[in-house]
């Protein structure tokens, strides 16, 4: 339809923006970034906002993604393309593991949950020393994130998710978070569209920590923990809760935020808990609530204002 | 002979929660094409046999069979893909969405069951969707293929049953901001929409004025007489049931105390015991 053909092009000439504009090292560097944190949040938010699981180990998957790549760039010299989407699927795979047992529980429990097992992934890859080189963390990865790279993929999955989102399975997991029992009896098996849901937004974290492996060319287990997920799930909530360019909105804030005040370090922390604490005392739905961007725009003024001026002896085709 | 196929048979069905007996050995028999009501006071259990009979809850004891299958033990959702559809007593719309969109959410599950199936007259449980209303995962991701055409089909034959309703106006608003009648016929229309076998209505006029129930009566024996849809409905308000339902089946304390026509049931000495106190004081 006219409204999924304006998203894809909105992101096609996004990504074009992106990639072309003259832009100073430094400057490429945060767009990789808002690009890496733009394709977690992503994921999140189809969780989160559309189908109501709040989860707190997503760091986790992203994890998954960034050691995959980077062991098979690094170990087996596997070129970066393939190594990347290894990583979202590792992470698909692993998620699918966890989901059998634990998407039973909803709510809160799955929240209590998914903190035990993003740890307990994140404990996994700290120990297992032969293999992910432990605490020390994993050096060496090439540099494949380009800002191009970056927005490719961003790009790319960006228009993946809202064509997801505005099709049968976006309206499946929609009623599914809003009503579970209704969705069963409208011929939903839920426990298996939540599990839809988390899969995908494993892949979507998995890649996106394959991303960062290359944008930072050293990945550690304590990149991923707690902290992360928390502020996964925190830009979600910060930008909507199920208002997917809402997610792309507070995670490019946040991030822009985190980058400007980059000169004072550890006291930047102190600017993001106000803008959360801000953003929740103002707009406790989050900055565009539950609505797209799109909704925003006043089409009835627009229309009613470029509408040509009716000629004098037009007569209106309505009445009543 | 096809209007005298029994459509749903309860066989001595009992549930029981812990210590409390919601529904007693209830038995009864639902023919093909037949607007049926379930009435009984507050806490007769109406609702309980509605929970039973898509599967929400799984009985104590007892049998359900639906066009000669043993539904007994299935889950909600596959219930719902035999072709049962319902409403429910408080209200469950997914509010955040448009009303239209809460059509589509039902429309796009619709199954089709093969020749073989209909031959026999009942349903094995290999379900396919209806291609028409189906489109596969790489097809919603990419928005090619069967996308287009299919989701347009969805959102026509969507806005065709909230006309039907009377909310033609309304469907782009969020569910849950709709006024409550409405959102009553909301339910309706996206139970409709699954194109369902049996309809089960649970107290589909409370909370309504009389105005309001005037309308729904019509709306359903409307339905019921365009879909050839077997309808059951509960209500404790008798004057609906006792207008629109040839087949009326009493409750009082989680038992059957009475079954037949309306008028067989209004001069029951047990029903008038039990529901009517007598004087036809509960009429309102």
């Amino acid at each position: 339809m006219k409204k999924s053909l304006w998203a894809s092009s909105a992101f096609v000439v996004l990504g074009l923006i992106l990639i072309f504009m003259p832009l100073s090292g430094y400057e490429e560097g945060i767009v990789a970034l808002l690009c890496i944190n733009c394709i977690a949040a992503m994921g999140v938010s189809l969780l989160t906002g559309f189908t109501g699981i709040f989860s707190l180990g997503h760091a986790a998957y992203m994890a998954l993604g960034a050691y995959t790549a980077a062991i098979m760039t690094v170990r087996y010299g596997v070129h970066w393309f393939p190594a990347i989407v290894a990583g979202g699927i590792i992470a698909v795979l692993i998620a699918w593991l966890i989901g059998m047992p634990t998407l039973r529980l909803t709510g809160d429990y799955y929240a209590i949950a998914s903190i035990g097992l993003g740890e307990a992934i994140r404990l996994v890859l700290e120990n297992w020393q032969s293999f992910t080189r432990g605490a020390r963390g994993f050096p060496g990865i090439d540099s494949y994130t380009s800002r191009t790279v970056a927005v490719g993929f961003f790009t790319v999955l960006g228009i993946g998710m809202f064509n997801l989102i505005y099709s049968r399975l976006g309206r499946e997991l929609k009623a599914s978070r809003d009503d579970r029992v209704a969705a069963s009896l409208m011929g939903f098996h839920t426990p298996s569209s939540r599990m839809k849901a988390l899969l995908i937004s494993a892949f979507y974290c998995g890649i996106s920590g394959a991303l960062l492996g290359g944008y930072m060319n050293f990945i550690q287990p304590s990149m991923f923990d707690m902290m992360k997920s928390t502020e996964l799930t925190a830009v979600v909530v910060f930008g909507g809760l199920g208002s997917m360019s809402g997610t792309l909105l507070g995670s490019a804030i946040v991030t822009s935020v985190m980058e400007y005040f980059r000169d004072i370090s550890q006291y930047r922390m102190l600017i993001y808990g106000c803008l959360l604490v801000v953003i929740m005392v103002l707009r406790p739905e989050g900055l565009l609530g539950s609505r797209e961007i799109w909704s925003f725009i006043p089409i009835q003024t627009l229309r009613s204002v470029f509408r040509p001026m009716p000629r004098p002896d037009a007569r209106p085709k309505e009445r009543g | 002979m096809e209007n005298s196929r029994v459509l749903l048979e309860l066989d001595a069905m009992s549930m029981f929660f812990g210590g409390v007996q919601a529904v007693r050995n209830m038995s009864f028999t639902i023919m093909e094409n037949e607007l049926a009501g379930i009435i009984g006071p507050n806490g007769a259990g109406k609702t309980t046999v509605f929970n039973v009979i898509s599967s929400v809850y799984s009985p104590t004891s007892g049998c359900i069979w639906f066009r000669e299958q043993d539904i007994t033990l299935l889950m909600a959702y596959q219930v719902n893909r035999l072709g049962i559809a319902r409403t429910f007593q408080n209200l469950r719309l997914f509010g955040r969405s448009s009303a239209l969109e809460n059509v589509m959410t039902a429309m796009q599950n619709r199954y089709r069951y093969s020749f073989r199936e209909t031959l026999r007259g009942h349903l094995s449980p290999s379900y396919r969707p209806d291609p028409a209303y189906h489109y596969s995962f790489v097809e919603s991701l990419l928005h090619l293929g069967r996308w287009d055409g299919v989701e347009k089909h969805i959102r026509a034959k969507s806005m065709e049953l909230l006309e039907r309703v009377g909310l033609a106006d309304r469907m782009f608003q969020a569910a849950g901001t709709l006024p409550y009648g409405m959102q009553r016929r909301l339910e309706i229309a996206r139970a409709l929409a699954l194109d369902p076998k049996l309809l089960l209505l649970d107290e589909p006029a409370a909370g309504m004025n009389p105005e309001e129930v005037f309308a729904l009566n019509d709306l359903i024996t409307g339905i019921h007489r365009e879909f050839k849809l077997t309808t059951l409905v509960i209500e404790h308000h008798m004057d609906v049931i006792m207008e629109i339902c040839p087949h009326i089946i009493c409750m009082n304390f989680g038992a059957k105390i009475a079954e037949g026509t309306p008028e067989e049931i209004q001069n029951d000495p047990e029903v008038l015991n039990a529901y009517l106190g007598g004087e036809e004081a509960e009429n309102a």
